[in-house]
């Protein structure tokens, strides 16, 4: 660590990477909710992934069992975090590796760039990874001219249209194959003019510049699945064969890993390369799972740096309910079977981690006052609790961040009166009868409005039950 | 059995007619219902917004009213869902645990209406006469939090007179969440037409649930649109009988 702290460990700094969105959720979301077009490419998506995920978890007879391991697997692995990522450390030092740690984004950020520019290259591959885009490494490397180039095809086309990923899984879920089209023909070097929207003719103008990228540059960055303290063996998935080439064919290869993707033994994965497929894109088996351990001699990158990132998740192991949180294994599940991102995407949240898991995420990394509205963009419906195959119990967080978010006055004064009325019951029967007295009505003043822009009240009774009880 | 009704403050306040039908079925299967008078709210709306200290004296006044019975029913499987999933956890949190372990027993002993009904007291035709097409939607906390699962079509499928209809996509929240519905209006509302779309696909002249707080929000988006689909409770249903 570079500091020294006492005290609560800190949260995410504020004005690098992405957890922290322009406007809160509720705005957000209105706009997004007035895309037609986005609903659409959302409803059809998630609907098609929550079929496939389904399909192949009702095969497993023990599916709910490996949920609990896999729950048990992260609780005991967090409650003796120091000891196992000092051990994992110390295995990818024996391997010929070098461990950085980074105590937020800006740490891990300057050590990445000072190792692409020792290598002397101005350009790094790029694999799918949640945390580099959460501590904003892309514009890090961009501000000292290196570019980074995404090979995941979702994220090369975020990239390609200077968009934000809307999902954890699928990041131009937002995006139709016209809309791939116009951005290919506009941004992509050395693309056919003639390109259609054909998608297997769009997937092969990004294979081709993609090959050439893989084969004329030497770095590459990527993050990790996961990470065995006992073998110091590092653990990528992934469906499209870019990153098995941007972790073999580079000369120097920079990971970039959240501290909470430890898992203390080899064995350990066997319950989560279970899982994670299933649970995420809806397949038995993951396609192309890269493993590695240090460096090996003649055989893929010959210099290997992995940098170890707090960022906030410290803080979020020091809250007792929240720290749940840090057993997502970025399935996106929660996502795609969530009412309030179906129809509002990704991109309302304001973070790289939308959806139930980065409404429980992204305050804490941040602290909740920085993401106060987020607690909030949910019904408590519990959906993302089911769907959940580690068994992070999303719902209770949430509860428990809006007891630690700050409160709009006047809430927090109807809501002091509100228990005071309802903990003295003759009071409490008076103002229901003052309710009554004042009929139905129609429109309601703000911040209540919102009720009665689309719903009636109901008709007040003649008498409440109460009182219909005393009488009879 | 005697059983002490929670009525629920929303219940009480705005939709007496269910508290009202669960005392008639309860009664007519020859039970004795009591309504402890110190009653109020189960705190839900507080905890769920964020106000757990305000909370606590509600969590403390309920507790204190309910523990002196040996079963406890709600028209609610929201409001259940927080005495059986919160009140102890709230105070707990709050460094009470002697209040948390009271709340646990309160809890234990609380039940929504078609759990009291099939699991305690082993009731599924309970006599009712409804001749109407009905659909049903199952509410999420009765859904996820309480696992009623298919107890209350079981009730329905014994009302005489009642065509059940399948709701579609009937596990997806309606959108209301408490103060969620005017937090994010926006959301809200295009969750609830999604509901209102498939509750009007079913061509059902009723729409039932567990919890009066969906039925305010779907039934008040049903009325917005003249919809000539009523909410009707769960209670409401089954007291409903050919002589009354």
């Amino acid at each position: 660590m570079s500091r020294t702290f006492l005290g609560m460990p800190a949260t995410a700094p504020r004005g690098v990477g992405q957890l922290r969105g322009d406007e809160a959720f509720p705005a957000a979301a209105r706009k997004a909710l007035g895309d037609d077009q986005l609903r659409r490419n959302l409803g059809h998506a998630t609907a098609t992934i929550r079929r496939r995920s389904g399909a192949v978890i009702a095969e497993l007879p023990d599916w709910q069992e490996l949920r609990a391991a896999g729950s048990a697997l992260k609780a005991a692995t967090m409650a003796r975090l120091p000891e196992l990522l000092e051990r994992l450390e110390e295995r990818v030092t024996a391997a010929g590796g070098v461990v950085h740690w980074a105590a937020d984004a800006n740490e891990a950020n300057r050590i990445v760039t000072d190792l692409v520019q020792a290598t002397g290259h101005d350009r790094v591959i790029k694999v799918k990874s949640m945390a580099t885009q959460e501590i904003g490494l892309n514009e890090a490397l961009e501000a000292a001219g290196i570019a980074p180039v995404e090979t995941d095809l979702a994220e090369l086309i975020v990239q390609l249209g200077h968009d934000r990923p809307s999902h954890i899984l699928v990041p131009a879920i937002h995006r139709n194959r016209a809309e791939i089209r116009e951005i290919f023909l506009r941004e992509m070097p050395g693309v056919d003019p003639e390109l259609t929207d054909d998608p297997a003719t769009l997937a092969a103008a990004a294979r081709r510049y993609l090959r050439e990228t893989f084969l004329s540059t030497p770095v590459a960055v990527s993050g990790a699945n996961f990470a065995v303290a006992e073998t110091g063996t590092l653990v990528v998935l992934e469906s499209e064969g870019n990153g098995r080439m941007c972790l073999t064919l580079p000369e120097t290869l920079i990971t970039v890993m959240g501290i909470e993707k430890v898992v203390p033994t080899w064995r350990d994965l066997e319950v989560f390369l279970q899982l994670l497929p299933r649970a995420s894109t809806g397949e038995r088996m993951n396609p192309y799972t890269s493993m590695w351990t240090g460096v090996t001699p003649g055989d893929g990158p010959q210099s290997f740096h992995l940098v170890l990132l707090d960022n906030g998740r410290t803080a979020v192991l020091a809250d007792e309910v929240g720290r749940q949180a840090l057993h997502c294994i970025r399935c996106s599940a929660c996502l795609n079977v969530c009412p309030v991102y179906e129809r509002t995407g990704g991109h309302a949240y304001g973070s790289v981690y939308p959806g139930p898991i980065g409404a429980v995420l992204s305050p804490q990394l941040t602290g909740v006052a920085d993401n106060a509205s987020l607690p909030y963009a949910s019904t408590l419906c519990g959906a993302c609790f089911d769907a959940c195959p580690v068994q992070i119990d999303i719902p209770s967080i949430l509860v428990h961040l809006r007891n630690q978010a700050p409160h709009p006055r006047a809430e927090r004064a109807a809501m002091a009166a509100a228990a005071y009325t309802m903990d003295r019951p003759a009071l409490y029967a008076r103002a229901q009868r003052a309710a009554k007295l004042s009929g139905r009505l129609t429109r309601l003043p703000p911040p209540l409005s919102g009720w009665t822009a689309s719903r009636d009240l109901p008709e007040p009774p003649p008498e409440t039950f109460r009182d219909w009880w005393a009488r009879r | 059995m005697r059983i002490a009704l929670f009525v629920t403050c929303l219940a009480d306040t705005l939709f007496p007619a269910a508290a009202k039908a669960t005392v008639q079925v309860l009664e007519r299967l020859g039970h004795e219902v009591v309504f402890p008078p110190g009653q109020t709210c189960c705190a839900q709306m507080h905890i769920n917004t964020g106000y757990q200290k305000d909370a606590l004296a509600l969590i403390r006044r309920h507790v204190r009213t309910f523990a002196p019975y040996e079963a406890v029913v709600a028209p609610s499987g929201s409001c259940v869902g927080s005495v059986r999933h919160q009140h102890a956890n709230v105070a707990r949190a709050a460094g009470e645990p002697s209040l948390a372990a009271r709340a646990q027993d309160v809890a234990t002993r609380t039940y929504e209406l078609s759990e009291l009904l099939v699991d305690v007291l082993g009731v599924e035709d309970v006599g009712a006469w409804y001749p109407h097409r009905v659909t049903y939607h199952p509410t999420c906390h009765s859904l996820r939090l309480l696992r009623v699962g298919d107890k209350p079509l079981r009730l329905l499928r014994h009302v005489r007179g009642l065509e059940l209809v399948d709701l579609p996509a009937a596990e997806e929240c309606c959108g209301f969440g408490g103060t969620f519905a005017v937090k994010n209006a926006d959301t809200s509302t295009a969750m609830l037409a999604d509901k209102m779309r498939h509750v009007l696909d079913t061509g059902a002249q009723v729409c039932t649930a567990g919890d009066s707080s969906c039925l305010m929000h779907i039934g008040g988006g049903l009325s917005r649109l003249g919809a000539d689909v009523r909410t009707v409770h769960l209670a409401e249903i089954l007291a409903s009988t050919e002589a009354a």
